[in-house]
């Protein structure tokens, strides 16, 4: 039976990961920029990013690139050799499809400033309500 | 992966976190934000994970800094929060 | 609005922070992502495919049509950028910026002077204008090429290094938008136009559906790239290898060309006369 301050140490990578997360949420929610919501956007994706990459690692293990590559024919590889790489592979779709929103995004907060002249959450609210009122 | 470059990596990260959200100036903002994409690329090549941390390094602290920066030019610099 | 969305936030990292005594400790070989399908990927990659790198192989042949549909997200976020933000300049704005070359003096034309020929000695700035430096731009015209053959290199590379299509079309990107940045944006719309940079992402998802396609007519299943052993003329494990080749090039493509274009239109909101 492991003590708490075991589990707390062998797992230290996860809580790095809650904390991003916390972190993300938070700027998405609570900020009143939209360009701070985008950088709290981006934050969240990188924190999902790291915790898929840290499921994947082994101990002892080495990168997934087949050492003596075209060499030696009917070399056996051990798979607890190699770092697991599908989490790299399903990774590497998300960055680039993080990069890909964070250009749409900033595009469509470009649009709302030229339209609103601001980029602040409140005061976009109150210039749409006196629009509709008026 | 050493455990101890992997703590102070991830010490460095959380703190480029919080203080890219925090600067009042979005400029600054942008500009941290590069750098806790670099330092998300360490410490992904820490872990081993090689392609994705080449492809954070040319994607995260190259293009999306540059697209923030334009973002930030054209718009304005001044935040209040 | 601050307080809850920092409750709401703790409220989250509470929950992971209680399904997280469930997870498998950190680097253990027997945890369920290592179990199941990787193993086949790692054992089977070099007898299947010829190519070192586990991942690039993976990403190309194994899982090829995610990455298909990926190259199309990319091509769409590009289209995306261009409706939301292009608009025809067809008027004059109100005041432009000059500087005579030989002497370096910068005038300002107001709106409804006449503007200088289109001769070499009078250069057209931004409005936003710094002085000019020579630094600036040496090191850039002597740095840009260096990085486009680094491009190149770590595309045509990714079989043995790591690397692959993305990384090295955004590489390639990048140097292009250095480009932008040191000289004008004028300038290089005339080398990459942004008519040039929309079809060169085209034509990348087209070069990857394309295979594809080819297997489909050369007999096998869509992406089964061992059918095209006849159009290569060598075994199937190398005609596996040359397709993993020919389709990291059209994704190459595709990002170059959708990263160009998503900073032209980016830093100019649109209008593509005056850039960063």
């Amino acid at each position: 039976m492991e003590t708490i301050g075991d589990l707390i140490i062998a797992k230290y990578n996860y809580w790095a990961v809650i904390a991003l997360l916390i972190i993300g949420l938070y700027a998405m929610i609570a900020k009143n920029n939209l360009v701070k919501k985008i950088i709290g956007m981006n934050i969240f994706q990188t924190a999902i990013i790291l915790f898929y990459i840290s499921i994947g690692s082994k101990k002892g293990a080495t990168i997934p690139i087949i050492v003596h590559g075209h060499g030696e024919s009917s070399h056996v590889v051990h798979a607890a050799d190699y770092i697991n790489p599908l989490p790299h592979v399903l990774m590497l779709t998300a960055i680039v499809v993080s990069v890909a929103t964070l250009g749409v995004a900033l595009a469509l907060a470009m649009k709302i400033y030229s339209q609103y002249g601001t980029l602040e959450e409140d005061e976009i609210s109150e210039k749409i309500m006196e629009s509709e009122t008026a | 992966m050493i455990w101890q470059l992997d703590i102070i990596i991830l010490s460095m990260v959380i703190i480029c976190g919080i203080a890219a959200i925090s600067i009042k100036d979005l400029l600054g903002a942008a500009i941290m934000f590069g750098a806790y994409s670099f330092m998300m690329c360490l410490l992904w090549s820490v872990m081993g994970a090689v392609d994705v941390a080449f492809t954070e390094a040319s994607v995260g602290a190259g293009v999306s800094t540059v697209f923030f920066v334009a973002a930030v030019f054209r718009t304005t610099r001044r935040t209040r929060d | 609005m601050k307080a809850l969305g920092l409750v709401a936030a703790f409220c989250l990292g509470g929950l992971l922070f209680y399904i997280s005594f469930d997870f498998p400790g950190w680097g253990d070989a027997k945890s369920p992502a290592s179990k199941h399908v990787s193993p086949y990927y790692i054992e089977h990659t070099m007898e299947d495919t010829s190519v070192p790198n586990i991942v690039t192989a993976v990403l190309a042949d194994y899982r090829g049509y995610d990455t298909l549909f990926e190259t199309a997200v990319i091509f769409s976020a590009g289209l995306a950028c261009f409706f939301l933000l292009r608009i025809p300049e067809h008027k004059a704005p109100a005041a432009r910026f000059y500087r005579h070359l030989a002497t370096g003096i910068t005038f300002r034309i107001e709106k409804g002077g006449r503007l200088p020929d289109d001769t070499k000695e009078f250069e057209r700035i931004d409005s936003v204008w710094v002085p000019y430096d020579v630094i600036i731009n040496m090191t850039c015209r002597l740095v840009v090429p260096f990085i486009q053959l680094f491009a190149l290199y770590v595309i045509a590379h990714g079989h043995h290094s790591p690397g692959g299509g993305f990384q090295g079309g955004v590489i390639f990107g990048a140097a292009i938008i250095l480009f932008a940045i040191s000289n004008n944006l004028r300038r290089t719309l005339k080398q990459m136009s942004e008519q040039t940079s929309a079809l060169l992402g085209s034509l990348g998802v087209i070069i990857y559906a394309g295979t594809g396609m080819l297997c489909v007519l050369l007999g096998a299943g869509f992406l089964n790239y061992g059918a095209l052993k006849s159009f290569f003329g060598v075994d199937p494990v190398a005609a596996r290898s040359h397709s993993i080749l020919m389709v990291e090039i059209g994704v190459g493509i595709a990002v170059t060309a959708v990263m160009v274009w998503i900073y032209y239109n980016l830093s100019s909101t649109g209008k593509q006369d005056e850039g960063l």
